[in-house]
């Protein structure tokens, strides 16, 4: 690897716990166990524990946030273009974690991996999965790798609701959230969405209840759910200016239906490719887990659920975000404020929609960096909350 | 609004700030410890300059993306995109000591809405504008029957983002109407390059702008 702002080649990690008799308790009020996180680290821990960034990944992620596993991957972690020597997590300065959660597929315990006891797949055997689990899980590993307190939790779409969670559900280990084109609560329009992905899934005739593995797996099923999660991340002027009316490789209508326009070979082939790397059960945990996820509902209020917050807060959408429009980060905003939480909001101007979370790096380079900067100089409270109402 | 004024060197760690000479007089008006909210805060250099000196608590509400990511890299904590003309809503009443709005108010489309919010938010509002009524606003209207252009009102008429201009009478008014009660007066005029004192005769002739400290409490429309 010659580029000097990549992290290079990194290994992943695996840690397990929970095994019986100390399953973890999920949501649901099941117990489960063994559970297995996979993780990868860019950078070094500090001697005082106190530069730890928490990476929390959205549906379709993985622990896979920066760099390459292996010399002749094509295309680096997700996230690269923000992890790395000088980036917006600057390697140099923090030592950044990303784990896939539990119920996805890559490498974490999910409904693919093997039930111990019947040496086969759980598929749907394996539990109902939260925001909440997720973060249980998460918390594990940080107390494994010794860290009290993360210096950042930060995530977009669905890793944004996990770092909600983080701050309501472990208030003293969370210096600073980055809650990045996300939500307290999905709604129903993004439900609605969710659900159509899940019935593409569950119409699939190979889908089998589940009980596809080492059978054909639902592949159209899981394309289609991919094809339409798809359109949701972008926006109709970003769509326009990229695909318009324009024909793929004819000049014709072709007067039948296969793919005629460009858009709609982009999108058969997204989710043709989405296939090939993720599980279709997972699909449903997981999108089912972001319809579950509602901050608020415990506690009455969003203000009630930040009561005892004591991180100081990044809040980002993006304009064109039309599945997690700003209104919803105005709300997050509006209860830190009534809990006389720190809190910056600021709507980033694109056109790339929902995704401009993983498009938009320079003007989220810039606010990440300084707030990162600030955060890290500032003398960590210990334990009090903000006063001042 | 960008930055302008003089450079003022906040600490020894090379933090700087530039302030408008108003702002300097805004800054004495300050006590140490306060809760502050600055609207319209621009890149942040006056609630920097508060927080440092002042020990104040500082927020504010700014509509630029630019100008947020300023304040971003100038270490604040508590700033958030907001239009004013929407009012303060997610804010308690009486939860600010000091809510500032500097040279704004004059571009606001609903600087009525926006004082009574400030007064209902904040325990004093302190307000700075442009005074219309300026002798050389007058006279260029007077003499020459054109849109006056001042130091202070530099933008041609069909560019520029004042769309509320008032003058200090008519603000004293304003106030009333609004049901706020005028704490004090602090006219200005320049006296030398980038100096400005204080107007004690004829101010609504002879300042080309002036800071209100105002607080809420007196009945709307009544005299005070």
């Amino acid at each position: 690897m010659d580029d000097t702002t990549s992290v290079g080649i990194v290994k992943t990690q695996y840690l397990t716990f929970a095994e019986p008799p100390n399953e973890m308790l999920f949501e649901c009020g099941r117990r489960f166990g063994p559970i297995t996180l996979a993780y990868e680290t860019y950078g070094e821990l500090s001697p005082a524990k106190d530069n730890a960034i928490l990476i929390l990944h959205a549906l379709s992620g993985d622990a896979h946030a920066a760099g390459f596993n292996h010399p002749h991957e094509r295309q680096p972690g997700w996230w690269d273009i923000m992890i790395g020597p000088g980036k917006a997590f600057d390697t140099r300065k923090y030592f950044v974690i990303c784990s896939n959660i539990i119920g996805g597929c890559k490498g974490s315990t999910g409904p693919i991996s093997i039930n111990p006891q019947t040496g086969r797949p759980y598929a749907l055997d394996f539990p109902m999965v939260t925001v909440q689990d997720m973060v249980n899980a998460q918390r594990v590993l940080i107390d494994h790798l010794g860290i009290d307190q993360l210096l950042c939790a930060v995530g977009g779409s669905m890793g944004g609701m996990q770092v909600l969670q983080w701050v309501v559900s472990y208030p003293e280990r969370v210096r600073l959230a980055i809650p990045i084109a996300t939500t307290s609560r999905l709604s129903a329009q993004g439900i609605a969405f969710n659900e159509v992905g899940r019935q593409a899934i569950l119409s699939d005739p190979h889908w089998k209840e589940g009980d596809y593995y080492g059978k054909p797996v639902p592949r159209r099923g899981l394309a289609i759910a991919r094809m339409v999660g798809h359109i949701t991340y972008l926006s109709e002027k970003s769509m326009h200016l990229k695909f318009g009316r324009k024909l793929q490789d004819k000049a014709e209508y072709g007067y039948n239906f296969r793919a005629d326009f460009q858009v709609e070979s982009y999108l058969r082939y997204k989710g043709d490719h989405f296939v090939d790397r993720f599980d279709a059960n997972s699909y449903l945990y997981i999108s089912k887990a972001m319809d579950y996820f509602d901050l608020a509902q415990p506690y009455g209020s969003l203000e009630r659920a930040f009561a005892n917050v004591q991180a100081k807060f990044l809040v980002i959408s993006f304009s064109s975000d039309w599945l997690f429009p700003s209104y919803q980060s105005k709300e997050i905003v509006s209860a830190c404020r009534r809990v006389g939480a720190a809190a910056i909001y600021t709507e980033i101007q694109t056109d790339y929609g929902h995704d401009a979370f993983l498009l938009e790096s320079e003007q989220l380079t810039r606010l990440i960096t300084n707030f990162l900067a600030h955060g890290m100089s500032e003398a960590p409270r210990n334990g009090a909350v903000a006063a001042g109402k | 609004m960008g930055s302008l004024g003089e450079e003022l060197r906040l600490d020894d760690k090379g933090t700087v700030v530039r302030l408008l000479p108003e702002h300097r007089v805004i800054m004495d008006l300050i006590a140490d410890g306060a809760r502050v909210m600055d609207l319209g805060c621009g890149e942040g250099d006056l609630l920097l300059a508060l927080q440092v000196k002042k020990n104040v608590r500082a927020e504010g509400i700014e509509l630029s993306e630019d100008c947020i990511q300023a304040c971003v890299a100038k270490g604040l904590f508590n700033v958030h995109h907001g239009d004013l003309d929407e009012g303060l809503a997610d804010y308690p009443d009486k939860s600010i000591d000091d809510v500032i709005l500097t040279n704004t108010i004059q571009v606001l489309h609903r600087p009525l809405l926006l004082i009574k919010e400030m007064a209902r938010v904040g325990k004093r509002c302190i307000v700075s504008f442009p005074n219309f009524a300026h002798w050389p606003v007058r006279w260029q209207l007077f003499r020459h029957g054109r849109m006056p252009k001042t130091g202070k009102l530099p933008h041609e008429w069909y560019e520029t983002l004042n769309i509320h201009l008032t003058t200090i009478f008519d603000f004293r008014e304003f106030c009333r109407k609004a049901g706020l009660h005028v704490l004090q007066e602090i006219p200005l005029r320049a006296s030398g390059p980038g100096q400005r004192s204080e107007v004690r005769f004829f101010p609504n002739l002879r300042a080309d702008s002036a800071i209100f400290v105002l607080e809420g409490g007196a009945k709307e429309g009544s005299r005070s």
